[in-house]
């Protein structure tokens, strides 16, 4: 047993700060925040270079044959950064999604490209209801001869104003477990329409994506057609462990910058953290902290290496880290006091990335209860 | 990162696990568990000492068995899983023995190792007065030297097996400074020496686990000195080090077998007919305390692999004891919430649930977050030693 980094792993964390540090300052990512694609192609292909999009992928499908834990020290490190980029939804949602699917012939034909950032992919999953689960599916997909066809519309998928390639989630049986089907879907194609929503973290945009007898050739499924939840939730449990990495690194950054500022502002002759009301909180807040990334990296560990344990690893990891990371910027941005609360200051980018983390792929609530299911309490 | 045992690793754990399948059996368990049953208990160390289980990885010519700390933690480990009975000498082998061991001398070592291993001396520590809990470097017991001795007097609290313990590891003072960490000087006590007197103390639990202790001029060898005249500080603070930090490894695991129990006992627990894990707001809490036990446990193991690649343990072990204190806690409380009226009867009514043992457990677990440093001062340690926030009056 060694659960500490590597010493490639530190380098990799030290290469990522570095880069973020001078590319993605808090400067950069307020322009982001305004900018109509919501990320910085220049700053991707860098990323690129760096080889991180291809971190977790197989080596036959353009990857470096690295792991999730690799990919979550990266990850974390864009957390700390509030990186605003499709780097989550393509590699960690929909490039994981491919490589977990076991469709071989899919994953070949649409790796390659998200590994060398030619193309860039997400997911369309929630529907109205907003659920994320296989019963929120109610957009159904016809098979005709040799295509499918998609009517309807999804809401919340990430990063679809710049995705080229969406898996979307298609009802095609009536089946309470399943009856799903993924399709690849070329977001070029004529009916599919995107709808950015107006949405508190401008760092991390959400669309709604509406199909219009949207035509989709018979060779697009991933997966065996009518068992495509089985097939996602692979994918998801890995992109789970994504935002939980990512918001680890975030809910770090918040600490830091809180206990900064406890050290030197001062009120009452002497520094607030000096005051237990403030520094218990910052304590109650490492704890957090350090359990929201011993869960992340433990999961990312039992999915590398196939545990039976690992989707309830995933499950906690989530769970866990959207509390936290909520939590601990709330309290980050309650030690600033005023300053805390203005648009100025960068505590609120953190907490609004945070609240996407904890409501994207579902909640605290959600995951809890999957805990509960899979330890069949 | 690796979370797995490696190959000896695991033979050595199937080796502890086969032990414990042929050596404990319910009877021993529930007979062993029995707080007060003295005699159970020592023979039950005993055995686990000579199976090779005990001071794993203390030296083989002091009776230990000379290994890693790794199977150290597996022993623990296994032990918890198995529902094993507490050690007896729970003080003496993981606060006594490593701080002897670290600032020891031959003789000490040669003296007091052995039979502290084979709980054939049971060990107690004197650190707190009744003025001197949390602020612990403000004690005013005093060791006066006299001759080859010092003549010690003062009044110690909450000293937990004190009554049947043959050694005491006792801060004392012996500068005159009022609160400083210098004047402090730590001793070995032998608890017979004339002088010595034990009062015991009732718990909320009913039991008296801990007890008062008198000192009236009490003469102490100076071959009994830990570390140096003055330097007493230092050696308390390996043995709260330990304390907090190698202990917790299997606090853990208890905390998980609480857990499995409490998910039973949801389960199997019917109002009207429907099992209480059926409510969503409990699985909702018997869901978060497995995710945050679970986090406290690697949490431990991240701790644990810095050790074991050379660091010392450091004051992020605070955070640990820090969770399982408040997670005991919950645990307990989710527990008693879930039993309704009946989480209130008490041993003995034929109604308590398990003889009361829940009940019995709620009411223990409130001194998890006071013994062995309060959750308020582990927060200072946290803000100021890890975080490096300014100090807090
Ligand atoms: C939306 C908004 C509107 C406002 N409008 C007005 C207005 O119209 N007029 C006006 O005059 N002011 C206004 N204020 C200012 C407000 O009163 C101050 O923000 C508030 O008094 C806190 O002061 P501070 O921001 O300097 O924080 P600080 O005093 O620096 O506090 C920082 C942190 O330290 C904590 N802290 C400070 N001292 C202690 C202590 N002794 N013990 C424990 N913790 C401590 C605080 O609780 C806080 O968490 C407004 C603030 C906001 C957010
Ligand atoms: C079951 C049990 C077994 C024990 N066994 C032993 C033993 O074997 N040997 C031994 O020496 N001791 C033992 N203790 C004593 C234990 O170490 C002390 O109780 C503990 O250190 C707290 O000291 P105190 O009880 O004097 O409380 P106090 O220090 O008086 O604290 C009272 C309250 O004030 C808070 N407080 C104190 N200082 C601060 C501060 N600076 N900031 C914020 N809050 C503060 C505390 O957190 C607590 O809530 C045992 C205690 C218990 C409950």
């Amino acid at each position: 047993m060694n659960v500490g980094l590597t010493d490639e792993q530190e380098l990799l964390r030290r290469q990522a700060r570095d880069f973020l540090d001078r590319e993605c300052p808090a400067a950069r990512v307020r322009q982001l925040m305004e900018d109509d694609l919501g990320h910085d192609p220049r700053m991707y292909a860098r990323m690129v270079e760096l080889g991180w999009t291809a971190i977790p992928f197989a080596e036959r499908h353009g990857g470096l044959g690295l792991g999730l834990v690799d990919l979550a020290v990266v990850l974390e490190e864009m957390g700390r950064h509030v990186v605003p980029s499709p780097f989550q939804s393509s590699v960690g949602l929909a490039g994981m999604t491919l490589a977990a699917s076991g469709d071989e012939a899919q994953a070949a034909r649409l790796l390659p490209s998200i590994c060398d950032g030619s193309q860039l992919a997400t997911v369309a999953l929630v529907e109205e209801s907003g659920r994320w689960d296989a019963g929120g599916v109610r957009m159904a997909a016809e098979r005709s001869s040799d295509a499918w066809l998609l009517h309807g519309e999804k809401l919340f998928v990430p990063d679809a104003q710049v995705a080229d390639r969406m898996i979307v989630a298609t009802r095609t049986a009536a089946d309470p477990a399943d009856g799903l089907t993924l399709l690849v879907v070329n977001t070029a194609a004529p009916g599919v329409t995107v709808r950015p929503l107006a949405s508190m973290d401008a760092t991390r945009r959400v669309a709604a994506v509406g199909f219009d007898a949207v035509e989709v050739p018979a060779d697009a499924v991933v997966g065996e057609p009518g068992r495509g939840w089985a097939t996602l939730r692979r994918g998801l449990d890995r992109a789970m462990v994504c935002i939980a990495a990512e918001l680890a690194g975030t809910a770090q950054r918040v600490l830091e910058m809180t206990v900064e500022y406890a050290r030197v502002r001062q009120q009452f002759g002497r520094p607030i953290g000096a005051y237990q009301a403030v520094s218990h909180r910052c304590a109650d807040m490492l704890v957090m902290v350090e359990s929201a990334r011993s869960l992340a990296y433990h999961a990312a560990w039992a999915l590398d290496n196939d545990v039976p344990e690992a989707p309830l690893a995933a499950a906690m990891a989530k769970a866990y880290a959207g509390d936290a990371a909520r939590s601990v910027a709330s309290n980050g941005l309650q030690l600033h006091g005023g300053i805390g609360f203005t648009w100025e200051h960068d505590i609120h980018l953190h907490l609004k990335r945070a609240k996407w983390g904890e409501a994207t792929l579902g909640d605290a609530t959600h995951h809890r209860e999957r805990v509960a299911q899979l330890l069949e309490l | 990162m690796d979370f797995s045992l490696s190959p000896e690793e695991a033979r050595f754990r199937d080796q502890v696990r086969g032990w414990l399948r042929d050596n404990l059996d319910d009877r021993t368990r529930e007979a062993a568990a029995g707080h007060d049953d003295i005699e159970l208990r020592r023979d039950w160390q005993r055995r686990v000492h000579e199976a090779g289980f005990a001071g794993v990885s203390w030296p083989r010519e002091l009776g230990g068995q000379g290994g890693t700390l790794m199977q150290e933690v597996i022993v623990n480990q296994e032990m918890a899983a198995a529902r094993a009975p507490d050690m007896l000498n729970v003080i003496g082998l993981y606060m006594a023995g490593p701080t002897i061991l670290a600032h020891g001398t031959p003789e000490q070592k040669a003296r007091h190792i052995p039979p502290l291993l084979r709980a054939d001396e049971i060990w107690c520590q004197g650190f707190s007065e009744p003025n001197s809990g949390s602020d612990l470097a403000s004690l005013r017991t005093r060791a006066v030297i006299d001759g080859d001795d010092f003549v010690v007097s003062g009044q110690k609290v909450w000293t937990t097996l004190a009554h049947v313990s043959r050694w005491c590891i006792l801060l004392t003072r012996t500068d005159s400074a009022e609160t400083a960490h210098a004047g402090l000087t730590y001793l070995i006590v032998d608890m017979q020496s004339p002088g010595v007197e034990v009062r015991p103390l009732r718990q909320i639990t009913g039991d008296a686990e801990f007890n008062e202790m008198y000192l009236t001029d009490v003469r102490v060898p100076r071959a009994n000195l830990l570390g140096a005249v003055g330097g007493g500080w230092r050696v308390a603070m390996t043995t709260l080090m330990h304390e907090r930090a190698t202990l917790g490894v299997g606090l853990q695991v208890r905390s998980r077998i609480a857990l499995d129990e409490l998910r039973a006992l949801a389960r199997t627990t019917l109002v009207d007919g429907v099992p209480r894990s059926a409510d969503p707001v409990v699985r909702q809490r018997i869901a978060q305390l497995v995710i945050e036990v679970e986090a406290m446990r690697i949490n431990g193991l991240r701790g644990l692999s810095r050790v074991l690649q050379g660091e010392q343990p450091g004051p992020e072990g605070s955070v640990n004891k820090l969770m399982w204190s408040e997670l005991n806690q919950r645990i307990a409380e989710t527990a008693l919430d879930l039993l309704g009226p009946y989480g209130t009867l008490a041993e003995g009514e034929e109604r308590a649930p398990r003889n009361g043992r829940w009940a019995y457990g709620y009411l223990r677990s409130r001194a998890n977050s006071i013994e062995g440093g309060t959750s308020e001062v582990l927060r200072n340690i946290l803000a100021e030693r890890v975080l490096g926030l300014p100090r807090g009056r």
